[in-house]
């Protein structure tokens, strides 16, 4: 058992956990990930490691609540636990100076960019991160990016908040900047986003990372279910990456390959729901006739 | 030893393993073999001649004095029968169930000889096991604690049992898995119909209860490495038992789309996180109605019955070779053709075909004809140009084996790995670092589970040999991992 130390909300469907995992701590590198299973009948799921403290032996995951396991995981609090966290899983990054490091994160995604402006900080580039999303409630971390960049742009495609347009329409600004050339850029968020930065950085001739997140089971190379197409390749995302090459990523298997469940996880968050709703029922019938529950 | 004439013994004919209908198991997880009652074990056991030979015993990987065994079983006494199992053998209720007997004890017997049948030897060692996990408290007699500290890498048979026989032996182990559950491939890749998880428990308890300590969600490699093992957390010695866990995929086209699953990944779906009973249960699996398992292993015997079980209407085993080629244990390919599944044999997959959106939707594959032996000694399968055909499918399943997983060997520099990455190791499991040791499918490739038993059986021997004559008195650097 995980103990949860603490946690809060950052947008209405997306908060940050705090959890004891000593052993996990004591390694992870940035860039690396998790595994989590919530209970006895739970599925495992990835989670970026967001920040650890070595000292305390914690590690800082932030979660966007989406299907059945990252909602149920969404409404644990301080004190809940996990059965089960394993890790630190997957490649480091590879940290180096590149000058000037350009992090963009689309929504949760952001989460996975954090820890690596850090480093990225840390070995004296000079950091820009774009953090993005649809509408004001899908920018998150804004502020902890603040403190690991030198410059940070909050973009909204709806332009209700910060940069009206795209993370990809801040970046065409950022790469005609002649006055500071960009040395790399690192990215995790929605396939079609990290599709379209790849591509306009392909001719630019830009180094471009991207962390991928497809289906994963045990993490550790065994199952092989989290393939994707890297050039010629096959690779396993949890152990050959989970960052490649941008520029050699096959996106539309990606993307094709994230849907395979689909129709079972509407399935599990339907079911889901509905529970809810008895208990709610029940509940409210129950308070309706002076009965305590 | 009951009073029967060798005369009277050849007359008992052998009993035969009661099982379930094969249309009524294959439509369920719960187990095929039913279990053998006392009296036809009984029986059984009386056909054993009590040869000269005893080449039985030279048949299995542990050497469990088998005769003696039979013996007891023979004169009803069931509990000097499971001290006899036990003494050699830590995981009596799972190898009773999983090992080819056909190519061990049983095909040296001499009762199998010529026209005859052997003794049945894995039903009785699962009969007994059952009998004991039912009826009897065995506490195993542990030796004075030595103050060595073990640590072992992974808990699947090859750990289990050198946990086991490490313990016995009054040394302080510590096994590291790294999912979630204790048992390795017992418990996400050998399907519950065949080896129930309760019997797994049941043989793990045994170890917890032997003072065995078990850590789940360890990656060694990841979360440890070996060095910080042995030079920070204060073990003594240790022993990689981390399995050949990486699927191999054939490299032809079509293999990333929708519904083609490693068979690693199929079985420990449905086995490690029970997708068979979803949506009460969190893990997805695609059911198809038409399923093709490629492979005529036991993994794919499993996949293909695994297939049936969740529904499909069509499973088929595509393998290339002939039947008499197939290395799957005889019951179990006997079973699979029992609930339905067809063979469809000297035949290759070249490549998958998928739909619009990415969905498999059928294996191209072509006819073969056998030529003459390879390197196995197996007649090498030939290709017969023109003979092209599809089968058509929702869910393609490759089960053509594993290779090493370079987690834990990538970390450790000073470890010497062969050109296929397994760890190199003599006899006794010695690697090339001092007081490390490894054993089964991590250094011999995927095999079998006893003979991973019989690895860990072996080095469990040697480190006890190598912390009382080369190590001499414990390292007590570094707080114990807990």
């Amino acid at each position: 058992m995980f103990p949860i130390l603490d946690a809060k909300l950052l947008a209405s469907d997306v908060k940050w956990f705090k959890i004891e995992a000593p052993l996990v701590a004591k390694h992870r590198q940035p860039g690396q990930f998790v595994i989590i299973r919530l209970d006895e009948t739970g599925e495992r799921i990835p989670l970026t490691i967001a920040d650890c403290d070595r000292e305390a032996g914690t590690i800082d995951l932030i979660v966007k609540a989406i299907g059945k396991t990252t909602i149920c995981l969404c409404e644990k609090d301080k004190g809940d636990t996990i059965t089960d966290v394993m890790g630190p899983l997957g490649m480091p990054t590879e940290i180096e100076n590149v000058g000037h490091a350009v992090l963009i994160g689309g929504g949760v995604g952001t989460a996975v960019i954090y820890p690596l402006a850090k480093a990225l900080q840390d070995v004296g580039n000079y950091v820009s991160s774009i953090t993005g999303g649809r509408t004001k409630d899908l920018v998150v971390l804004e502020d902890a990016l603040k403190e690991v960049s030198d410059i940070v742009y909050a973009t909204t495609d709806d332009g209700s908040y910060g940069f009206h347009g795209t993370v990809a329409d801040k970046l065409t600004e950022l790469m005609e900047d002649k006055d500071r050339p960009i040395g790399a850029i690192y990215t995790a968020g929605p396939v079609p986003m990290m599709k379209a930065i790849a591509d306009m950085t392909r001719e630019a001739g830009i180094k471009t990372i991207v962390s991928l997140n497809p289906i994963m089971v045990d993490g550790t190379g065994m199952c092989g279910g989290c393939r994707v197409s890297i050039g010629t390749e096959t690779k396993f995302a949890c152990v050959d990456g989970p960052e490649f090459d941008g520029h050699e990523v096959d996106f539309r298997e990606l993307a094709d390959r994230l849907t395979a469940y689909r129709d079972q996880e509407k399935t599990s968050l339907d079911r889901m729901q509905q529970r809810k709703c008895r208990a709610e029922a029940q509940f409210e019938a129950a308070q309706a006739d002076g009965r305590t529950v | 030893m009951s009073n029967l004439t060798p005369k009277e013994r050849m007359k008992i004919a052998r009993q035969k393993m009661p099982e379930r209908a094969a249309d009524e198991r294959n439509k369920d997880f719960k187990e095929v073999n039913i279990g053998m009652k006392e009296e036809a074990a009984t029986l059984e056991a009386d056909r054993c001649l009590q040869c000269k030979d005893r080449a039985c015993i030279a048949g299995c990987p542990v050497g469990i004095d088998i005769p003696v065994f039979l013996d007891r079983i023979s004169e009803g006494d069931m509990e000097g029968a499971a001290k006899v199992l036990l003494d050699a053998n830590t995981l009596p209720g799972i190898t009773g169930r999983v090992c080819p007997q056909e190519e061990q004890c049983e095909q040296v017997c001499v009762r199998g000889k010529g026209k005859g049948v052997a003794v049945g030897i894995g039903y009785l060692e699962r009969y007994v096991a059952d009998w004991a996990r039912e009826n009897l408290d065995i506490k195993q007699i542990l030796a004075e604690p030595s103050g060595f500290k073990v640590a072992i890498v992974g808990s699947g048979p090859a750990g289990l049992t050198a946990g086991g026989e490490l313990a016995k032996k009054g040394h302080d182990v510590t096994i590291f898995e790294a999912l979630h559950t204790a048992g390795g491939v017992l418990v996400y890749g050998i399907p519950e119909f065949r080896l129930p998880n309760k019997v797994i428990e049941s043989e793990v308890d045994r170890l917890r209860q032997m003072g065995v300590k078990i850590i789940c969600n360890v990656v060694v490699g990841r979360t440890f490495t070996v060095n910080e093992l042995l030079e920070e957390e204060g073990f003594d010695a240790m022993f990689i038992a981390n399995g050949a866990g990486l699927p191999v995929f054939m490299n032809i086209p079509g293999e990333n789309l929708k519904g083609v699953y490693s068979a690693n990944e199929y079985l420990t779906r449905s086995n490690l996180m029970r997708a068979y009973e979803f949506p009460e249960s969190d893990t997805p699996i695609v059911r198809g109605d038409k399923v093709v398992v490629i492979g005529g292993g036991n993994v794919a015997m499993d996949s293909v019955r695994t297939a049936k079980r969740l529904g499909a209407k069509e499973a088929t085993l595509v393998y290339r070779r002939s039947r008499q080629e197939m290395p799957a244990r005889v019951e179990e390919a006997h079973h699979a053709e029992e609930e339905g599944i067809i063979f469809k044999l000297l035949c290759n997959p070249l490549r998958y075909l998928g739909t619009e959106d990415g969905w498999v939707k059928g294996v191209e594959c072509i006819q073969m004809e056998l030529g003459e032996p390879d390197d196995s000694g197996r007649r090498r399968p030939v290709p017969i140009k023109g003979s092209e055909f599809i089968i058509d499918c929702d869910v393609a399943i490759p089960a053509i084996g594993t290779q090493a997983n370079p987690l834990l060997t990538a970390t450790t520099p000073d470890l010497k790995v062969n050109r296929w990455g397994y760890i190199e190791a003599d006899e006794d499991g010695a690697t090339s670092m001092p007081g490390v040791f490894a054993g089964g499918d991590i250094i011999r490739g995927a095999a079998t589970v006893i003979l991973a038993m019989g690895d860990g059986k072996r080095s469990a021997a040697a480190i006890d040999k190598y912390l009382r004559e080369t190590k001499k008195a414990p390292t007590k650097a570094g707080a114990a991992a807990s």
